[in-house]
């Protein structure tokens, strides 16, 4: 078993865990501020509200008596997402791809009848897919149709880009592609993998899977060295903006890009992980320091974004030659 | 002030007073920092309850006298509103009076005495008694022949007789004649040995006093028998049949005088609530000394009643117990299901050993998540689920004793003391963990939460651990600080070391 010394990750500026829960969490986050991140339906309205672009709410079922108005809002849609408003780690997602009147079939081509997406509705309200079990409230938006450009980096899921907003400016990003090993779902620890993003232009510099590197996709192939995420300058914009609206000091915000409507915000999150930093080979206490040491911090998005761009930009590319 | 300021300079106080309290009650009062030689002191706290008649009440116990190596360290009374005095008997006794005019309610009185054998030795000699032969009807005079005769055959003396006798009682497998003397005696077992022993013709006494076990509350009063053979005493337990004395057994009266005497009260009763401390003698004693003269001795752990004491002694620990849990999760990355339910698992271990405890957790863990996952295919609503997983965790701890004592592990019986909703919430969170996150997460926190509940037990059960505690509570006050200045601890831990080990440079 190889370790790495306490004074080497302090040199290359890690954050470790206690530091982000004491210097970032602790005093950037006000507690009070946490139900709005923790909540997706808070999120999306409060979104909505600040003129953000997030995946468009057709409806919202609260108590069980309301399934039966399921029929009406579904009325029309050829393809939507169910899911629960404090759902944790990807559960409870209902992705209705296409439908033929009452037969509505998911991503990967089962077939559902109403009853079905009844009953899923009902298990989201019961809580079965939210932390702990508690009742929640079930969401129907609209499905993201991912672009084109990611479909060669992930398997049978949505990728995903987390992006760490420290006082407003976007310090590093990473997109998240699901693999085979993950179950379709975008999370490091269960084996997706992290694709770290060059500040300034959207293109990657390293990615891992499990803690380690990697060069391509383990199931589709494809090499992730010529990964340029489009509408880059527009996603950091969001993630930025998303600073005036939650007032959380520190949060990951995880966004997502639609082929037509470009960069939406999914969710955000107050405790977001410290993986980033594997995937992009590079410490965030770093980068949360040179911003702590800016003489003023900005009030527009824009020049926040121009901020990060200038500091951080240009990272070297880590892929191996092969 | 900055808060990394003010949480510095709290906590140095903290400690500072801590460890300052800590060196003047070893300076000043002579409190030994290490256990050093240690002794078991035993505190025994005599209740005397009694239900008052009209009229005068007058109460007198028979004090003990040191006897056998055991040392009488400290003695205290409890008596609101009575007349108190200590008497001499005409034999020399000591004798404790309670006096008062008219009573209306059941009342208590307390005698609080601290005690713990110097060494190890024998009663030593005693005025032997005269023997009074009983009065019988015919037959049981006759079955008393025959019983004597019957003893005096197989024995070689007085001892052997009544070890004879005696053994006879405890294994339960009497003849026709003894049998008959306890069926129709009205006087107990004892009187009935006592009986045989006079009409054998051999010159027996009654040793009273109390069988020393740690945290009883409600002891009762033990009575030894103890017989002449013409040059020495051999003192029998009638509960065993063994010759000797026990070792746990504190004399209290050697001869047939009557302990308590309640004149004006009914339905009076003598228990004893017993708590053991193993400390050094020298801090009793110095406790002893200084008591009447320093203020923080009256503020101790040691002015408090016994029974309190007792319980002050676990919860003390469970601040070391905090502290290793806290360890394990800033310093080392260790993660545990649920904050501190390590702390009580390991509190239930000092109860049942480590192993066994081990053992029991894992099983009824174990069996209670392959229950459990029966139980989210019902889909049942929170506090239902809950409370059907303590339902099946008291379900599964009444098997598993049932089973184990019918085996004949009667190790598995401590089950009691784990936690049953502390069990049925680690269960649950497990259970959730399982599904959401796979079984492999479960491992990671079952085992974090198994290694530190380990680790706490250990560290509560270090002699200096449990010395210093309880002792030196204020050293509580320095945790306290200790744990303030952990609690603003950003370095790395030590897991992270491993998670964040390819940055290193030579590994790119």
């Amino acid at each position: 078993m190889k370790f790495i010394s306490p004074w080497e990750l302090r040199k290359l500026g890690v954050l470790g865990m206690n530091s982000r829960n004491v210097d970032y969490i602790g005093r950037r986050n006000p507690r009070r501020l946490f139900p709005l991140v923790d909540n997706k339906l808070k999120t999306k309205r409060i979104a909505q509200e600040h003129g953000l672009n997030v995946p468009e709410l057709y409806g919202v079922i609260e108590i069980q008596h309301e399934i039966q108005d399921l029929e009406r809002i579904l009325e029309g849609l050829n393809c939507f997402v169910i899911k629960p408003a404090q759902g944790s780690g990807g559960k409870g997602i209902l992705v209705v791809s296409e439908r033929n009147g009452h037969a509505f079939t998911k991503s990967s081509g089962a077939v559902l009848n109403l009853r079905d997406v009844k009953r899923h509705t009902s298990n989201i309200l019961s809580g079965l897919y939210s932390l702990g079990g508690r009742p929640d409230v079930a969401m129907i938006e609209d499905m993201i149709v991912f672009d084109p450009v990611l479909s060669h980096y992930s398997y049978e899921g949505v990728p995903d880009i987390r992006v760490i907003v420290y006082r407003g400016y976007p310090v590093m990003a990473m997109i998240r592609c699901a693999t085979h090993a993950s179950d379709g779902k975008a999370n490091l620890h269960q084996g997706a993998v992290g694709v770290g993003l060059d500040i300034e232009t959207g293109r990657s510099v390293c990615a891992v899977q499990n803690n380690m590197r990697v060069n391509r996709h383990p199931d589709t192939g494809y090499g992730f060295e010529d990964l340029q995420l489009p509408h880059w300058e527009q996603l950091l914009l969001l993630a930025s903006g998303c600073y005036e609206m939650t007032g959380l000091g520190y949060f990951g915000a995880d966004i997502v890009l639609d082929r037509y409507r470009g960069p939406m915000i999914l969710e955000l999150n107050a405790r977001p992980g410290l993986a980033i930093q594997i995937a992009n080979q590079v410490g965030l206490a770093k980068r949360l320091k040179a911003i702590d040491r800016l003489e003023s911090t900005s009030d527009s998005a824009e020049e926040r974004v121009a901020v990060v761009r200038r500091l951080f930009g240009h990272q070297d590319t880590l892929f191996r030659d092969n | 002030m900055s808060s990394r300021i003010q949480i510095v300079l709290v906590a140095g106080i903290l400690i500072a007073i801590g460890l300052g309290l800590t060196l003047y009650k070893r300076i000043e009062l002579g409190f030994p920092l290490l256990p050093g030689e240690r002794q078991d002191v035993w505190t025994l706290e005599s209740k005397i309850s009694f239900k008052p008649k009209d009229g005068p009440v007058e109460i007198s116990m028979l004090m003990p006298e040191p006897r056998a190596g055991w040392v009488l360290l400290d003695e205290h009374f409890a008596s609101s509103g009575f007349g108190f005095s200590v008497s001499q008997t005409e034999d020399g006794a000591r004798q404790a009076r309670w006096t008062r005019q008219s009573l209306e309610r059941p009342t208590t009185l307390y005698y609080k005495l601290q005690t713990y054998r110097a060494e190890t030795m024998g009663l030593g000699p005693s005025p032997v008694p005269e023997i009074i032969p009983p009065e019988l009807t015919d037959d049981r005079r006759a079955a008393m022949e025959r019983v004597v005769a019957k003893l005096r055959e197989r024995s070689s003396g007085p001892a052997s007789f009544t070890s004879l006798l005696l053994q006879q009682l405890v294994n339960d497998n009497l003849d026709q004649d003894t049998a008959f003397l306890f069926a129709s005696y009205r006087a107990g077992r004892l009187g009935v040995i006592m009986d045989v022993l006079a009409f054998a013709g051999i010159p027996a006494q009654r040793v009273k006093g109390v069988f020393l076990e740690d945290g009883r509350r409600r002891q009762q009063m033990s009575t030894l028998v103890e017989v002449f053979d013409g040059e020495g005493w051999h003192l029998f337990d009638p509960g065993t049949a063994r010759e000797g004395l026990p070792e746990n057994f504190f004399v209290w009266e050697r001869g047939e005088r009557f302990i308590l005497d309640v004149i004006g009260g009914e339905s009076s009763q003598l228990e004893f609530a017993l708590v053991k401390n193993t400390l050094p003698v020298k801090t009793v004693l110095s406790l002893e000394q200084e008591a009447g003269d320093k203020l923080m001795l009256d503020f101790s752990i040691y002015a408090l009643p016994v029974e309190q004491q007792g319980m002050f002694k676990g919860l003390l620990l469970i601040p070391v117990g905090a502290l290793v849990v806290v360890l394990l999760r800033v310093l080392v990355g260790i993660r545990t299901s649920g904050t501190f339910m390590p702390i009580l698992i390991a509190l239930a271990f000092i109860q049942t050993t480590l192993l066994t405890g081990l053992v029991i957790f894992l099983l009824v863990v174990g069996a209670g998540l392959w229950i459990r996952s029966y139980l989210s295919h019902l889909n049942l609503l929170l506090v239902a689920r809950i409370t059907a997983v303590v339902i099946l965790v008291i379900l599964l701890m009444a098997a598993l004793s049932i089973v184990s004592y019918k085996l004949g592990f009667n190790q598995a019986l401590t089950v009691t003391y784990l936690p049953t909703i502390i069990l049925s919430w680690t269960v649950e969170r497990m259970s959730i963990l399982w599904e959401e996150e796979g079984p492999h997460e479960v491992l990671i926190q079952g085992g974090g939460s198994l290694l530190a509940a380990v680790l706490a037990y250990l560290a509560m059960t270090l002699d200096l651990v449990e010395h210093l505690t309880f002792n030196f509570p204020e050293l509580m006050i320095s945790l306290m600080g200790v744990v303030l200045l952990l609690g603003k601890y950003t370095g790395y831990r030590l897991s992270e070391l491993y998670r964040f080990r390819y940055l290193r440079k030579d590994w790119q």
